[in-house]
């Protein structure tokens, strides 16, 4: 069953790609969830996007298999939760924080500033489920905005990959993005 | 696996460190030898001498509430689990920290991990449950592998799995990361997204996961900083743990303190403390240099926000026991659950959000009324479309599209949701835009009318 006409060829499905040592790592997963296996669809998707950089129908249909799932079950989740995405992004994806006490220190400025260092329109809204945020020229560099990260106190922040980033001035966002080049 | 290093600076002397006292130290880090050096595990090998009714006696004798932002009676919601009813328990613990203006959760994650992993045990043991989840925002992909290894470590040594200690008692604990999504930390959602459904809260009746909760077991549900009170509830002894607070509010309370204040930050204070007043310009410095104070949320962007200049008039218990009227201004608030209560908010989740008086209350509230219009699950109709409709009406009105009517409009809208949702976002979302309404009326009339 397809979700949605998927007009990529046999061979760009992700799905296509899974190794034994890949399946391995899944099936670890879903041990941890004994009472369960459905419980594992979040970690599964979390697996598959770092995996793959996105979480495409065939991967949708492929985790809805493992978990005997219909695959709506996968699909009602890429598309409810904020971080999952059917696109790929950018190498680096920065995640601005844009909730109140960021905002109050300057996080549109911030965010703005990450944009142009990378050669996108600061201007571009985005607003996630299922989307992929907004991707430089060259591939390296999504920026968007995301809602409160909990560091309220070292505010304005940004998570950029797995990387927090704290009271970041528009002068250090230059040399912030070059370490990422 | 470390997180970047962490210092915490030297605690003001009206602090009281029991969480974050370990932290504190130089040199801290968060393995297991570390944590075994400071004391570590020892409560929980205090508690496996106990029986399991006595520990949760002793949580219940602390006076401990919930650090989440409901503040309910940690005992009672243990108690609602009948020990022995043949069912499966489980606990999760909710570290999907996501409410503005609160980060206190994020570095016990990422410093003192097993700290949370001894709560969970001690805990565990009290209510009879073998299997936990630890429920991580996915924003802390860093404290995700270090609870992780954490856990792991806690295995080698004996304190997580089988026979724990050679007690007998069994305890697997797994990390379950979220994904992006706020309303997971409501309690009921929570458990529906660890179920791998779409979060959307559940329809209460039962109001306690206790009785139906993951795959419809009882289930506990706690905050992160409230399962490592346990610990120290077990290390202090109950009473010297409850003298530390007010009554019904024992031990200590970390506030956040963010926004227009010299040091912002986390501080760890016995719960009634401080006033509003000492915890921003005493503790935290004051305000910047020239400004005066606006206005301060109190407890996460969901709680009610207070005017400088306003005057509570409240009913306090006096000397003879009798109710007596009192006037308290908004400096002299003491940061505890029952007086916020009294001046019409909520100490929620500890988050304090200072504003001065550069700050315009529309802008303010328009990015509130964002956040919640993009958190929103879209569950209930009030809801869904309702902080929508928030969100546009003061982006319009900060776009010099006001229109005479739109208090009012924003008033009625707000009015319609609260009470009527299934989960507490309802609440949530129409208390910033109702009370700014209330508290700054003339910012929002001028807006409104400027052409």
């Amino acid at each position: 069953m397809t979700v949605t006409a998927d007009p990529k060829t046999a061979t760009e499905r992700q799905a296509d790609q899974v190794t034994p040592e890949f399946a391995a790592e899944i099936d670890e997963i879903v041990t941890h969830y004994p009472v369960s296996k459905r419980s594992a669809s979040l970690p599964l998707l979390h697996y598959w996007q770092n995996h793959f950089g996105s979480v495409d129908d065939s991967g949708i249909e492929w985790i809805a298999a493992r978990l005997e799932l219909q695959p709506i079950n996968i699909y009602e989740l890429v598309t409810f939760y904020p971080w999952f995405r059917r696109e790929a992004a950018g190498k680096t994806i920065i995640r601005v924080c844009r909730t109140l006490a960021c905002a109050m220190a300057g996080s549109y400025g911030v965010k703005e500033k990450f944009c142009s260092a990378v050669g996108l329109d600061p201007q571009a809204e985005h607003h996630g489920f299922g989307c992929a945020p907004p991707t430089s020229p060259d591939g390296k560099f999504s920026v968007e905005f995301v809602e409160c990260l909990a560091s309220c106190g070292s505010a304005p922040v940004a998570l950029i990959n797995d990387t927090l980033h704290e009271k970041i001035t528009p002068e250090a966002i230059p040399g912030i993005v070059e370490q990422y080049k | 696996m470390t997180a970047k290093p962490f210092v915490m600076p030297a605690p003001h002397p009206k602090e009281r460190r029991i969480i974050f006292e370990a932290i504190s130290q130089p040199g801290y880090d968060p393995s297991i030898e570390t944590y075994l050096k400071h004391g570590g595990y020892e409560s929980l090998k205090k508690a496996l001498t106990m029986k399991p009714a006595e520990v949760i006696d002793a949580v219940k004798a602390s006076n401990l509430r919930g650090r989440g932002g409901a503040g309910f009676p940690c005992g009672v919601k243990w108690s609602f689990i009948k020990y022995d009813d043949g069912k499966p328990h489980y606990i999760v613990v909710n570290g999907d920290e996501s409410e503005p203006g609160t980060f206190k959760d994020r570095y016990i994650l990422h410093y003192d991990p097993h700290q949370l992993i001894e709560g969970l045990v001690i805990s565990a043991f009290a209510t009879n449950t073998h299997l936990c989840y630890i429920y991580i925002r996915c924003e802390f992909p860093e404290a995700a592998k270090i609870v992780w290894n954490a856990i792991k470590e806690a295995k080698a040594k004996g304190f997580v799995g089988k026979n724990i200690l050679g007690s007998g008692f069994d305890c697997d604990i797994y990390v379950h990361q979220g994904a992006g999504a706020y309303i997971c930390g409501e309690e009921t959602s929570l458990l529906e997204s660890l179920e791998g459904k779409r979060p959307y809260p559940r329809i209460k009746p039962p109001y306690f996961p206790a009785v139906l909760g993951l795959y419809m077991k009882p289930t506990i549900v706690n905050n992160v900083e409230t399962i490592c009170h346990v610990k120290h509830i077990l290390r202090l002894g109950p009473e010297e743990y409850a003298k530390m607070g007010t009554p019904g509010d024992g031990g200590t309370r970390t506030m956040c303190v963010s926004g227009d204040v010299m040091k912002p930050g986390f501080y760890e204070l016995p719960a009634g403390a401080v006033t509003l007043g000492e915890l921003i310009f005493d503790i935290c410095g004051g305000l910047k240099p020239g400004r005066k104070l606006k206005a301060v949320i109190p407890g996460g962007s969901s709680a009610k926000v207070l005017r400088a200049e306003e005057v509570f008039k409240v009913k306090v218990k006096g000397p003879d026991g009798q109710m007596v009227d009192k006037e308290i201004p908004l400096l002299d608030v003491t940061m505890d659950a029952a007086t916020l209560a009294s001046v019409g908010t909520m100490v929620g989740s500890g988050g304090v959000m200072v504003m001065d008086d550069s700050r315009e209350m529309v802008w303010a509230l328009n990015n509130l009324n964002q956040f919640y219009a993009h958190e929103s699950c879209g569950q209930c109709t009030p809801c869904r479309e309702g902080s929508l409709w928030m969100s546009k009406i003061t982006t319009r009105m900060l776009d010099g599209g006001g229109q005479g009517g739109d208090p009012k409009m924003l008033k009625n809208v707000a009015d319609n949701i609260a009470g009527r949702t299934v989960c507490a976002f309802g609440e949530a979302c129409s208390w910033p835009t109702q009370s700014f309404l209330a508290k700054f009326p003339e910012e929002f009339e001028a807006v409104a009318t400027e052409k």
